[in-house]
């Protein structure tokens, strides 16, 4: 599936969900149900500090695509890194570093982005961007 | 006799909706709502009464003048103060903490010596300390809570010396919600003459303040979580100190008379309020004070919010998943600092912020204290005098169903 298709596929999932807490049960789900981080790799380095719930990011480069694992302490944050990790885990640098993440608005959260929160989902999207843009 | 839905009634902010359902205003630690009178006052000078205060002989500025010295006389006789020179005008508590760090420790504060605060202080009483330290080098002390979270005026006397030039306490910890002994605090410091200034940001919106009866010498609190407009603040001093500090600023307003060979000073507490004040907003203190008193004096407000208290408290301090910080029936207020085992904070915020209820997560700008206690963050449900037990139970149903989704 290209970038697009995946991203179109996810505000489409997210479309059959009015209420608010159906969104957030599913997230939850998707929290639940991320890969598990190794507790060795939960570092100052791989730390990406909110004021609220705290974020780790790693990634990996191989065969010209890059990779990330994550993690939260907070569980819609988790879910939500599952659909980010989803999205762009296994595309090549230069795609991630020219997209513009705005379907995570799309799908309703952009509350959760907002530049003014300091939350560690925007802190992790930013880290996501450099990391692409510096490999 | 003043019932809860007049109250209510004032507050337009309490009847809105959010994501379609009745918003659950809990987050008063942070804000207070604004009442009518509150935003009339405000309207009625900026439309009516705008004109720079203290200088012009026009009407208007007589107009603007006789408000915002009339509300210097409303907030004396609120915190029982000795004399309206000792009520200083500030944009917030904050600011208040900051003139007496920069102005007094300028004057009194020298290399070597000490400061104490408190662990449970919010950073706008500790930052202003450390950073005057810093510039004096001297250095800060820090007296620690006990295991339920109170402060000891036993343990506050040995982290007391001869070098201790002030004490900075709250009345009431944004976080643990206790109402700490500060009047025992003051008297043990004083004993050894050392000054003490109380940040009364909580403190003067959940119970009746005597500054002569406390006997701090300094006591700072916003406007804006006492109903008021935000921007407005004040600082009690004692004239002695108040006297002989410094000004702080520099400008219009507080000079005497300006000459390149010399500059003289406004008397009190002109001296203190340097430059354009926030006239439009000042004499906002009025009506919101009026307010504060009425919830005080009204048996009705004064029965739910012991309720709220006691059906919180006892569904807090008994749920197996929750803890508890500042665990102490008796000198409780309705504001409830918790962790749910299990559960983020964060995402019991997100969760209930859609079933309405506004309620506050994180560190709440007490960093130092959280470290304290253990924890990345908390959630905070803070009662204002407007909120009702059926608030109070719909927010425990929600927060019941918030955790039951999380784990």
């Amino acid at each position: 599936m290209t970038l697009e298709e995946k991203k179109q596929q996810i505000i489409e999932d997210f479309s059959l969900y009015d209420e608010w807490l159906d969104k957030y049960e599913y997230l939850i789900e998707l929290g639940k149900s991320l890969e598990p981080f190794p507790e060795e790799k939960k570092t100052e380095d791989r730390l990406i500090k909110g004021c609220q719930s705290r974020v780790w990011l790693d990634s990996e480069l191989r065969d010209s695509q890059l990779y990330f694992t994550a993690d939260s302490d907070a569980i819609i944050t988790k879910g939500i890194i599952s659909l980010l990790i989803g999205v762009y885990s296994g595309r090549t640098p230069q795609e991630i570093a020219a997209d513009d993440f705005g379907f995570v608005a799309a799908i309703g959260l952009k509350d959760n982005l907002s530049p003014t929160r300091a939350n560690g989902l925007l802190s992790m999207i930013e880290k996501m961007k450099e990391i692409a843009r510096n490999v | 006799m003043l019932m809860l839905e007049d109250i209510r009634s004032q507050f337009p902010a309490l009847s809105a909706k959010v994501y379609g359902k009745p918003l659950v205003y809990l987050d008063n630690a942070a804000t207070a709502q604004r009442p009518q009178s509150v935003a009339d006052t405000w309207t009625e000078l900026s439309l009516q009464g705008n004109a720079n205060i203290h200088r012009a002989v026009h009407r208007l500025a007589v107009v603007a003048t006789d408000a915002y010295e009339h509300t210097r006389d409303v907030v004396k006789e609120f915190l029982h103060a000795q004399a309206r020179e000792e009520i200083v005008f500030t944009s917030g508590a904050t600011a208040a903490v900051n003139l007496v760090a920069s102005s007094f420790g300028e004057a009194f504060v020298h290399e070597g010596d000490e400061i104490v605060v408190t662990v449970a202080e919010h950073h706008s009483n500790i930052v202003p300390w450390q950073l005057l330290c810093e510039r004096k080098k001297a250095s800060l002390k820090v007296l620690d809570i006990r295991e339920n979270g109170v402060l000891h005026p036993k343990d506050l006397e040995k982290l007391l010396s001869q070098r201790t030039k002030l004490v900075a306490i709250s009345h009431i910890s944004n976080v643990l919600g206790l109402v700490n002994p500060v009047q025992e605090m003051v008297a043990v410091c004083h004993k050894k003459g050392i000054p003490v200034l109380v940040d009364g940001a909580q403190g003067v919106v959940h119970g009746q303040v005597n500054v002569q009866e406390m006997d701090c010498d300094f006591y700072v609190f916003s406007g804006h979580k006492l109903y008021a407009a935000t921007g407005t603040g004040v600082l009690y001093g004692k004239k002695k100190w108040l006297d002989a500090m410094p000004p702080y600023m520099g400008g219009g307003e507080m000079i005497h008379s300006v000459s390149f060979s010399g500059t003289t000073y406004a008397p009190l507490p002109m001296k203190f309020e340097a430059g354009t004040q926030n006239f439009n907003a000042v004499p906002t203190l009025v009506p919101a004070i009026e307010f504060a008193k009425s919830c005080r004096d009204s048996q009705a407000v004064q029965k739910e919010q012991e309720a709220i208290l006691e059906y919180v408290y006892a569904f807090l301090s008994a749920h197996p998943l929750i803890t508890l910080y500042g665990d102490v029936r008796e000198c409780k207020i309705p504001l409830f600092s918790f962790s749910v085992k299990g559960a983020h904070h964060e995402d019991l915020a997100l969760i209930l912020d859609k079933m309405g209820v506004a309620l506050r997560s994180g560190q709440m700008c007490a960093e130092p204290l959280m470290d304290r206690l253990g924890v990345t963050g908390l959630l905070r449900a803070s009662f204002g005098p407007y909120n009702t037990l059926e608030e109070a139970e719909y927010f425990i149903k929600s927060l019941d169903k918030a955790i039951k989704m999380l784990l």
